[in-house]
């Protein structure tokens, strides 16, 4: 009998796409709107959160070990696929495609992001308002941020209308088309609150 | 209309599975209403090229002639369909034709299904009535449940939901929407459904329904408009539950 541990990964990648990964992501985006209030306001959040009780075991059990699951299985995903919306032009196909690109995107954005925020903190910068206006008055670095954000919040919204697919909550193609709807209203309002968020840091 | 009076074809060839493909152009003769397989009949007859020379006739396959077996499926024009009801007046000039690649290339343009019919054995897409002894009439069914039945029980294993869906190619081993909503036609049957968990255990296997990544194309691209999309969702749903009741166990059987 063939194994069935393919089951088990796909669930648990669509599983920890949402929880704990999107939550974290909502969360993260909350904590960075508080910089729209001013330099001491974002400082404080984020205080915050660094002083929040077992915060290694926070990070590496709730971020860091459920998103390189979800990264590396993803990029295998993505691999297996043969893109093909030239020729089947959907919308859902589109959507399967994208779905891929910005993973990739995402990817290479978070691993950047980690680096010079989290890791650097690791060796002892102070990640603060200041820090983030350091990053951001480079054109390139805004630029790269942006997109960056947006594509993680197109994969994290198009994703959940996937997970809600993946796990059997909407079956049909009426609640799937409400779902279209709601997961586009998700991803514009989490891309103001990301966007602003950016802008803030830009004096 | 003189430009009609022949049809110009672009045919994709392949002498043997493993040998490179070429395309050989053709003119065929026009005659009222013809159809695809009919042009290719016609090149059977009489199989020169556009060049004017001698070529070898071109392979197919068909049967029903009828849009009911699914055999003569292929790509016309970039879409998979079936060539018997691809009527030449309907399509844009020049008709290029090509096998569903996504299938071992028999030749030409005949592919080698079988894969769909081993994943119709894999997932037991019937319904098992012999036994020892008589079984007797099985459980009635609604009428309404019937209609609704019949609907998943057009599918003809064409493969032309195989060939749009980008998850099902060389890099990976996913079966495929076709068997997978058969899964649901015959765990919706009364007696069918005696072996519901079997069928779902098989398409939780690797290969299995997971590898589905949602994008769609299949059920805008199936020819007798199965809601394979649905049956996906549907089956999303029992396999969650399956798979809660083999981890935990079960109050019921
Ligand atoms: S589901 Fe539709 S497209 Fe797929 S094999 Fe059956 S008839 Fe063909
Ligand atoms: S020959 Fe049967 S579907 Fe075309």
């Amino acid at each position: 009998m063939a194994g069935n541990r393919e089951y088990f990964y796909r669930r648990l990648h669509s599983l920890l796409g949402v929880i704990p990964v999107g939550l974290f992501l909502i969360q993260h985006l909350v904590v960075n709107h508080f910089a729209t209030k001013g330099a001491d306001s974002f400082n404080k959040a984020a205080h915050f959160m660094e002083s929040l009780p077992f915060r290694y075991v926070l990070e590496i059990f709730v971020i860091f070990l459920p998103l390189l699951f979800h990264a590396i299985y993803g990029i295998y995903i993505a691999f297996t696929a043969k893109n093909n919306a030239s020729r089947y032009n959907f919308f859902r196909n589109w959507m399967f495609v994208l779905q891929r690109f910005t993973g990739i995107v995402t990817l290479i954005f978070v691993v950047w992001h980690v680096w010079e925020t989290r890791i650097a903190a690791a060796f002892g910068a102070e990640v603060n308002f200041n820090m983030m206006e350091n990053i951001l008055s480079n054109p390139f670095m805004l630029w790269f941020y942006i997109i960056g954000v947006v594509s993680t919040i197109f994969h994290f919204a198009n994703g959940l209308w996937s997970f809600a697919v993946s796990w059997g909550i909407t079956v049909t193609p009426r609640s799937q088309l409400i779902s279209t709807y709601v997961t586009i209203g998700i991803f514009i309002a989490l891309s103001i609150v990301g966007i602003r968020a950016i802008f803030a840091f830009v004096s | 209309m003189a430009e009609n009076s022949t049809v110009h074809f672009i045919i994709s060839r392949q002498d043997s599975p493993d040998s490179e493909p070429y395309q050989e152009e053709f003119h065929v003769p026009y005659r009222p209403n013809m159809n695809v397989i009919s042009a290719l009949m016609e090149i059977r007859r009489n199989p020169v090229n556009a060049e004017g020379k001698e070529t070898s006739p071109i392979t197919w396959d068909m049967n029903c002639l009828e849009e009911v077996c699914g055999a003569c499926s292929m790509i016309i024009n970039g879409k998979p369909r079936q060539s018997c009801s691809a009527i030449v007046d309907q399509l844009e000039q020049p008709i290029r034709l090509e096998p569903m690649r996504t299938f071992p290339v028999v030749r030409d343009l005949q592919v080698d299904r079988s894969r769909m019919f081993d994943s119709l054995k894999k997932v037991k897409a019937w319904i098992p009535i012999d036994g020892t002894y008589d079984l007797g009439p099985g459980p009635r069914m609604p009428e309404v449940k019937r209609q609704w039945a019949y609907e998943l029980s057009k599918c003809m294993t064409c493969g032309v939901c195989l060939e749009a869906c980008p998850n099902v190619n060389s890099k990976s081993n996913f079966i495929g929407p076709a068997p997978l909503s058969q899964v649901r036609l015959f765990n919706a049957h009364p007696t069918g459904e005696m072996n519901k968990a079997e069928r779902l255990n098989a398409i939780m296997e690797d290969g299995g329904l997971t590898n589905c990544g949602n994008s769609q194309n299949c059920v805008q691209s199936c020819p007798k408009g199965i809601p394979l999309t649905t049956s996906i969702a549907a089956l999303n749903r029992d396999t969650t539950l399956q798979s809660f009741k083999n981890f935990f166990g079960s109050d019921q059987v």
